[in-house]
């Protein structure tokens, strides 16, 4: 731990106070970045297992390089298409005069709940071409766009319209005055759900795997899973968490700056005029290929397979281990983050940055590396606890901290510092300042990271399928066994039952955005 | 809110205490305890058969499923503190890498005799309790006997240009690759796949995907194992006899007629009474009736029957491999992105 005389000062607050950080923060925002640093010990240990030569031998091969070119490619087109898709329809349903807006918010946010090997799996079967580069570019935006698509429709709600509305009395058309005058407040928004789309790109391995596209991630697997070496795979995952903290560099580069301001006079709808009908079929066209394409998919494999009835026992067993772990998950993630993220948006400096950049690392690495990780440390540190709950939520902290952490600053950011201040003067303790002050005003936004957790800890399966406790089943396991013998008609009612238990947190999602 | 927050940890604490607590029983082996089982087949395959070991020998199992590559990998990581005992794996690599790094007990050389040579460990670490064979699919309409191809090798040729399905993704059809540039080396295989691709070969996403694509006349020929066919008979009124689609097998010692294997190890220090009753289980008579039934597989104990319409396990003539060695695909893997196959 670090006393409290090592925490740098900020020299140049940005925003929050100059005061020294509490420590009722740094403490446990310290422990979760550690914890978040876990995989990174592993890697380094099976890296250079067998010296360094070999560890860069496989790192200055020539195929490595063009995996990760192919992996940059995939990350940044999905990133650049989610981006102008999510922003477009963050616009559509929440500016304009849409027919059924609230409806649609509600539907583009559902992909969320589809996973990407089901995403991949169904398109596969209806339409075989879509293996290759291509359809993995498509598939991966359908799926991750409402990254993007949350945020910036939550900072559009706040982004004060008199700007824009002066603009467009100058005689700019509504477009021009929204990419000139609105997207610039938007950045935060943007960064961070482009972060977030260009991490779960270069994670991925459900997607890629179906559609065949030899990316850094379905390398490093098939380094486990045909050469049986452990080398290989730990140095490209090191490698990902090399791109991970350059994109994270990148990010809070480009959020610097451009802090939305709270706004209670909600803009008026912008007339889409003729435009309204082609909009609409639009919005249904991209809702329908992100959602009703998988969904088309399940409902296919259910009546032309023969199934041997459904044990419902089963399906609900598991669908109760689902919960149950992801809920654990979502807890303990959300609590991890809510120093870091408080810290983050409250306090400038070098501390704090660090941390917030620690919680990121182990976003991008595949769930088999974080969960062989967890392996290899629970064996030896804390073998009781090894193949029970704690060790696989701790594997779901380490996978998906940055949603919360991201939740939590940008909710916590987005209340005036002033109230926590005025409060501290009054003398209230910094417990009761955090309890009573700045946790209330963030609460809907950290509850939505929380849910937004939830749903991905439901999704999850490597970890899962290694680290779940002997003889326990959730949704996602039982899917792989049922695919495993290609029994589409026995997985479809767990694909279909999972969708539906990530859908329920990906409706509050888009309705959370709304507050 | 900030009651709301004690409360919450305090549950949180609750349920990582009764997780803790019941962690206390990992360790000792005594009598009554559950046999570990690692499983890397399919639970849906293997789940009944566990159920009928322990009825049998009223020893209980506890399994954990997974792939097998990725427990291996977590067995590796894990070494002695694992609590698995025995390691059912769909290949025999995932198995030779545990053999290499010592992590497999010696098995009783009574239970290595019932399995031929060529499916077992050479040292004696793990033994094969079911077989699958590479073949050539093709449809009894469009293709006479007469016309089939000895070698995987006369493929290339230009009578079965566009004419032949394969899945290049398939862990099988990677084998094969493999197992061809180990027997032939590496300027041999990049010429056949060269001239493979040349020859306007079908892709599909899976072997079943092949089987159907065939029996329906879609394609003449396809390359899969030698068990889709008869999963597909199951699945279909009339059975094997009324689909148009036959299995080939390639002349004997073709690396087109690789066999590979399914195998079961037991963990370096794990080995006693309970983890040898379990081998011999699988090696018995009522589990190798299963695989033969269930999977189609070839059974690997002599006197067990394949199933109806398979040749028997003595006609299988395989290249001679060590299968353990099939273990660099990646090197297959960069052959067939050169060579513009995937």
């Amino acid at each position: 731990m670090l006393p409290a005389a090592v925490v740098p000062q900020p020299a140049a607050p940005v925003r929050g106070t100059a005061a020294p950080l509490p420590l009722l923060l740094v403490v446990p925002a310290v422990v979760t970045a550690a914890v978040a640093l876990l995989p990174l010990l592993y890697l380094a240990v099976r890296a250079l297992q067998h010296g360094p030569a070999v560890a860069l031998d496989v790192l200055w091969r020539h195929r490595t390089a063009v995996v990760l070119g192919r992996s940059l490619l995939l990350a940044t087109t999905v990133t650049a298409a989610c981006l102008v898709l999510g922003t477009a329809l963050a616009w559509l349903t929440t500016r304009t005069d849409l027919p059924g807006r609230r409806l649609w918010a509600v539907a583009a946010a559902l992909p969320l709940a589809v996973p990407t090997y089901v995403a991949g799996f169904a398109w596969v079967s209806f339409l075989p071409a879509a293996a290759g580069g291509v359809g993995a570019f498509a598939v991966l935006t359908l799926c991750c766009f409402p990254y993007v698509l949350l945020p910036v429709g939550a900072a559009l709600r706040h982004v004060d319209p008199a700007q824009e509305e002066v603009a467009r009395s100058m005689g700019l058309s509504p477009m021009r005055a929204f990419l000139r005058v609105t997207v610039p407040q938007l950045r935060p928004a943007l960064a961070a759900g482009g972060l977030l789309v260009a991490l779960y790109v270069l994670s991925d391995f459900g997607a890629v795997s179906v559609l065949r596209v030899d990316t850094l991630t379905r390398v490093l697997y098939t380094s486990y899973t045909s050469s049986f070496d452990r080398t290989p795979a730990a140095v490209l995952g090191l490698l990902l968490v090399a791109v991970t903290l350059v994109l994270v560099a990148l990010e809070a580069r480009t959020r610097r700056g451009g802090l939305p301001v709270r706004t209670s006079r909600p803009a008026a709808p912008t007339r889409l005029g003729r435009g309204r009908w082609p909009a609409t079929a639009a919005v249904a066209a991209v809702t329908a290929l992100a959602v009703g394409v998988p969904v088309a998919a399940l409902a296919w494999w259910t009546a032309v397979g023969s199934s041997d009835g459904l044990d419902t026992a089963r399906l609900l067993a598991a669908a109760g281990s689902s919960i149950g772990y992801a809920a654990l998950g979502a807890l303990v993630t959300t609590a991890a983050a809510v120093p870091v993220g408080v810290l983050a948006a409250r306090r400038a400096g070098r501390l704090p940055a660090v941390l917030e950049r620690a919680a990121y690392v182990g976003h991008a690495l595949p769930g088999i590396v974080v969960a062989l990780s967890m392996v290899f440390l629970a064996v030896r540190f804390t073998p009781g606890l090894y193949q029970r709950t704690p060790v696989l939520v701790l594997a779901y902290v380490v996978l998906f901290l940055p949603l919360a952490v991201g939740a939590v600053r940008s909710s916590a950011g987005q209340s005036p510092a002033a109230l926590e201040e005025a409060a501290r003067s009054a003398g209230a303790r910094p417990l009761a300042v955090l309890g009573r002050v700045t946790l209330p005003l963030a609460g809907p936004g950290i509850a939505a990271g929380a849910v937004l957790v939830f749903l991905t800890c439901v999704k999850e399966l490597p970890a899962t399928l290694l680290l779940r406790p002997l003889g326990n089943d959730t949704l996602a396991t039982r899917l792989w066994t049922e695919t495993g013998v290609a029994a589409y008609a026995d997985a479809a009612p767990y694909a279909a039952v999972l969708v539906m238990v990530a859908a329920v947190p990906a409706w509050l999602l888009s309705g959370r955005g709304r507050a | 809110m900030r009651r709301r927050g004690v409360l919450l940890l305090q549950v949180l604490l609750v349920l990582l205490l009764s997780a803790c607590s019941s962690g206390s029983d990992s360790g000792g082996s005594s009598e009554g305890d559950p046999l570990v089982v690692y499983s890397g087949r399919n639970e849906n395959l293997i789940g009944p058969l566990l159920e009928q070991f322990t009825e049998s020998t009223g020893i209980p199992v506890t399994p954990r499923y997974g792939g097998s590559a990725e427990l291996a990998a977590a067995l590796l990581e894990e070494g002695e503190a694992t609590r698995a005992q025995v390691f059912l794996s769909q290949d025999a690599g995932a198995l030779g890498a545990l053999q290499a790094e010592g992590r497999l007990a010696p098995l009783a050389q009574q239970q290595l005799d019932r399995v031929p040579a060529s499916y077992r460990s050479p040292a004696g670490a793990w033994v094969g309790v079911s077989g699958r064979s590479r073949v050539l699919v093709y449809n009894t309409d469009l293709v006479q006997a007469a016309d089939l191809p000895g070698s995987v090798l006369d493929l290339t040729r230009p009578e079965f240009r566009g004419k032949v399905a394969f899945a290049p993704t398939n862990a099988s059809f990677q084998s094969f690759v493999t197992a061809l540039r180990v027997l032939r080396g590496e300027d041999q295989a990049r010429s056949f796949l060269q001239g493979f691709a040349a020859n306007e070969p079908k892709a599909y996403p899976g072997n079943a995907d092949i089987v159907n694509a065939v029996a329906a006349g879609q394609v003449p020929f396809g390359l899969v194992n030698h068990y889709y066919l008869y999963e597909k008979a199951d699945g279909t009124e009339g059975g094997l006899a009324s689909l148009r689609a036959a299995n080939a097998y390639f002349t004997p010692g073709d690396p087109g007629a690789l066999v590979n294997v399914a195998g079961v190890g037991v963990l370096t220090g794990k080995a006693d009474e309970r983890t040898a009753r379990f081998v011999d289980f699988l090696l018995g008579e009522q589990a190798q009736r299963y695989f033969a039934q269930e999977t189609s597989e070839f059974p690997l104990v002599a006197g067990v029957p394949t199933k109806e319409g398979l040749p028997p396990l003595a006609d299988l003539a395989g290249p001679s491999i060590d299968l353990s060695r099939l273990d660099t695909l990646q090197e297959s893997l960069a052959l067939l992105s050169d060579v513009g196959l995937t």
